[in-house]
């Protein structure tokens, strides 16, 4: 962990992704897992997020509640702490009716020593149908994914992705800009550990967006040289690596802030926070830089006064609070799309009712 | 290899197809149940159309438009995408899910789900549920443009446009302007 690379569908992790890529219409075999969005085809993406809009409805109905995985059981398990994603997951399935079962580590026997194997072998064995997964391990979801009969959906996993974030962040710019092709995005803040940062790279250079990264060379992976554009076979291919923040920003339609954790600076990639604030903090002064109207969006949970100061945060450009909504709306299409195909044939019928 | 050609003015794509419906047959069916929910109805100011989506939610619009024409006011359109109240899910997530949306609800009044084809009548059950979620109807009413048979459930539509006995392995597709570019109702062979 001491030195963690930024790469696509790398390694052992790509035989595991299912391939309905491009290619192979997803209608004809319907995707079990959402591990990472490096897999997904821009329809399938589009197809997501038009499902997110109607589930977004349901969330702001007076009846919040729908049957359409009743029965199904959707189990929580988070080896890292977590409010937003874990409650999202939860209320999402929820509202469709699932069963949903919260597990933490701490409270399981995951701190008594069981395997990681051997807890999912176990939930296995209750017969549950999606299994949503938070591990500080890039990968674990996929090596779970591997070992069970449900769909694996990946909560985040270390530095590696966190799929539903970087869906929901798609769908809240697109509910204020339309269409993300040829947009700018300016993402500030740790991308050498942050799997926000590269699902969200990923996710909005695969809209057709144009995307800038700006942070301290030391949260930079090695072979990144900031000022440069980089090419395809970094798997990011036109990300721009802005000298300053100031440059990233400026005339952007989208300033998306990442939270910067104590501990990279415990670790020596930062002198200190304040230095941090200073030099890479979005402030009112900052997003005047940014095209009028910009969106100032950030994954939470915010540190405000280090990587995003209270003002702008809760000012009228902020559209945090607007994220964290939609995440619901997000993660039902993710769980309806997962669970409720393909696992009944009761109708033999026609598409016509 | 498809024949292709036109028929009665409408395009078919094969030979086998077969012109049930044409659009000025569909125009005077919708004109005729604009009259009979206005005379069912006694032309209640409160109607509320709902248009399952997609092709439903444009023959809601029509009718509401030809009751404005005849009566003078439009009632309220709103849309329903039942999908996630059906039973069988298979069927339901080929598509995105597409919002619904019933302006100022549906409590105390009067409403006409609106759909092109009634078959099996699942998809007006999962509608009927999903409704009860937006309020307490006084009346629930059903129109469809075509009537097909072979019904599931204990469901029978209070205005139809045309009864078309048909096989199960046929397929009845519906074409309207507002989506597939004109209109027409065709009989063909489950692809």
């Amino acid at each position: 962990m001491a030195n963690p690379t930024i790469t696509v569908g790398n390694g052992n992790a790509t035989e595991v992704i299912q391939t309905s890529g491009d290619k192979a219409d997803a209608n004809v075999t319907p995707r079990r897992h959402l591990l990472d969005l490096d897999d997904l085809s821009t329809k399938e993406i589009t197809d997501l997020l038009d499902s997110a809009a109607g589930m977004l409805e349901i969330t702001n109905r007076d009846v919040r509640k729908t049957p359409a995985l009743r029965g199904k059981t959707i189990i929580t398990m988070f080896f890292e702490n977590s409010t937003r994603t874990r409650v999202s997951f939860e209320q999402a399935g929820k509202i469709l009716g699932a069963d949903v079962i919260n597990v933490t580590a701490s409270a399981s026997s995951v701190s008594k020593g069981e395997s990681l194997l051997n807890t999912v072998k176990t939930l296995q064995a209750m017969q549950i149908d999606a299994l949503v997964v938070r591990h500080p391990h890039s990968g674990a979801p996929y090596f779970i994914s591997n070992h069970t009969d449900a769909s694996v959906v990946n909560a985040g996993d270390g530095t590696h992705a966190h799929p539903t974030q970087s869906l929901l962040d798609l769908f809240t710019v697109r509910t204020h800009v339309g269409d993300i092709a040829g947009k700018k995005i300016a993402i500030v803040g740790d991308v050498l550990y942050s799997r926000v940062a590269r699902s969200d790279i990923l996710a909005f250079q695969k809209m057709g967006a144009e995307v800038t990264v700006s942070c301290p060379n030391t949260l930079l992976p090695d072979e990144w040289q900031l000022g440069t554009t980089l090419d395809a076979s970094t798997g990011f291919g036109g990300l721009k690596l802005a000298r300053n923040v100031d440059d990233a920003v400026e005339g952007a339609d989208v300033v998306m802030a990442l939270r910067i954790q104590q501990e990279r600076q415990d670790a020596g990639h930062l002198p200190s926070l304040r230095e941090y604030s200073d030099r890479w903090g979005i402030n009112a002064k900052r997003m005047a830089l940014a095209n009028d109207g910009a969106l100032l969006m950030h994954p939470g949970p915010m540190n405000e006064g280090v990587e995003i100061s209270s003002d702008v945060a809760h000012g009228a450009q902020s559209v945090v609070e607007e994220q964290v909504r939609n995440g619901v709306a997000v993660r039902m299409a993710v769980l309806y799309t997962l669970c409720a195909p393909g696992k009944s044939s009761r109708l033999s019928g026609g598409d016509e009712a | 290899m498809p024949v292709t050609g036109r028929h009665n003015g409408v395009h078919l794509a094969n030979e086998i197809d077969r012109v049930l419906l044409t659009q000025d047959d569909i125009r005077r069916a919708m004109t005729r149940i604009s009259h009979e929910i206005l005379e069912q109805n006694r032309a209640s100011s409160d109607l509320v159309l709902v248009g399952l989506q997609t092709r439903g939610v444009h023959l809601a619009r029509r009718l509401a438009e030809n009751i404005e024409r005849i009566e003078g006011f439009k009632p309220v359109v709103g849309t329903l995408d039942p999908r996630l109240w059906r039973d069988d899910p298979d069927v339901a997530s080929s598509h995105p899910l597409l919002p619904s949306d019933i302006p100022n609800g549906v409590d105390g009044k009067p409403v006409v789900i609106v759909d092109d084809v009634l078959y099996t009548g699942r998809t007006i059950r999962a509608a009927m549920e999903a409704l009860l979620d937006f309020g307490r109807a006084s009346r629930i009413q059903l129109a469809v443009l075509v009537d097909r048979g072979h019904r599931e459930l204990p469901i029978r539509p209070d205005f139809i446009g045309k009864n078309v006995p048909t096989a199960r392995g046929e397929r009845v597709q519906v074409r309207i302007t507002e989506i597939d570019g004109d209109d027409a109702v065709v009989l063909g062979r489950e692809s």
